[in-house]
């Protein structure tokens, strides 16, 4: 047994690339186990590690955390990326919860019908542009500091720089409008943690490909 | 300004039951301002109260908080619902999210086109008695004691609690295979705040009804 967290998932962002984000932040060393057929599944969910039959699950401390968000709150919080106090956690999970609701819809992009994809891709664009990176621009603005909140390095700047690069993906322009949330994103990417992640060899997993669309279906449906 | 958190949304369950929920348990008054047309929503985001354009918003302590989990994060940690550290703490977001996923299923029931609710309640049926309650009555079976984590009252017993009446609410004897979610339930909501909370009067909401859907589809469409 290393001691290393393990995280169960298929090789792919989905619902597992933030916490990968979160442990890289915070120089935490990983392993991974994929999921790439259906008996992987099958084979996890019939010796009891999956609590409610689904990944992501990461065995961490002796447990088989599962759930996204409980995942996540348990690294931030061990590793100091949750704010120093109750105000400043509320704050973060605020924008934490803004950043997921914004990232569902480009986890569910690709996996979207033909007929459909170019409305939840406009949808997609619009709400990025309109209703979260002017959230994030402002609370930049407003305070001045370097970091979203209480002027150190939280989970809502990592989180938020993996969504703005999820975004630039699928339109490299897409902050010309937000001139903070540009150095935001020079200035977090910096940050010599998460300049490791950014690296080629990292373990940071690249966009889905449409190819491999019909093996995710078969592993989860 | 009377110092009691004020809750912004529609008259009725939605995403802001589970924090009415959270605030009885704890004990805490609360009042509440209904938006009952687009003109409401509309005048709150102009004013700048809403984060992310969207209800549930929390006028509590100072702050106008937005999202689900951030603000029930937040009330939980102030009225001691969270557990005792960061390892009861991962339990109880386990748990917890679980039960949001089995809510989010229950709470897109009313407005599914009519021709997809008939498989929207049956997966829904299938998921609580297949997937979340098992996980549940296993909990309490592995351990023995009354409540979910840490051998007192935390936000996954209110929660739970909370999805179990929605569910008997749709199928009368769902429970009818657990009896230890059976006993769980008489126990939590037996409990003097909570029992409070289920007596006529209170301001827990009832299930929304097939005509009330087009005004909340008006409002938030």
């Amino acid at each position: 047994m290393s001691g290393k967290p393990k995280l169960h998932y298929f090789n792919g962002r989905g619902r597992m690339e933030p916490i990968r984000w979160l442990l890289a932040a915070a120089g935490v060393e990983f392993e991974e186990s994929y999921l790439e057929k259906k008996d992987d599944l099958t084979k996890l969910r019939k010796d009891g590690s999956l609590l409610f039959q689904q990944v992501p699950m990461v065995e961490i401390d002796g447990m088989k955390m599962v759930q996204t968000r409980a995942i996540a709150n348990y690294i931030a919080t061990k590793y100091n990326l949750y704010g120093k106090d109750l105000k400043e956690r509320a704050l973060i999970d605020m924008y934490v919860e803004g950043i997921f609701d914004l990232n569902e819809l480009f986890i569910y992009y690709d996996i979207q019908p033909a007929d459909k994809k170019e409305q939840h891709f406009a949808n997609m664009m619009d709400k990025a542009t309109n209703r979260y990176f002017p959230a994030f621009e402002k609370v930049l603005k407003d305070h001045g500091q370097d970091f979203l909140v209480g002027n150190q390095l939280s989970r809502a700047d990592v989180h938020l720089l993996d969504t703005i690069l999820t975004a630039e993906e699928f339109k490299p322009d897409i902050l010309a409008k937000f001139p903070l949330l540009q150095s935001f994103k020079a200035r977090i990417s910096n940050i010599p943690t998460i300049k490791k992640y950014l690296q080629p060899g990292s373990q940071r997993k690249p966009p889905i490909r449409p190819e491999d669309i019909p093996k995710l279906r078969a592993i989860f449906h």
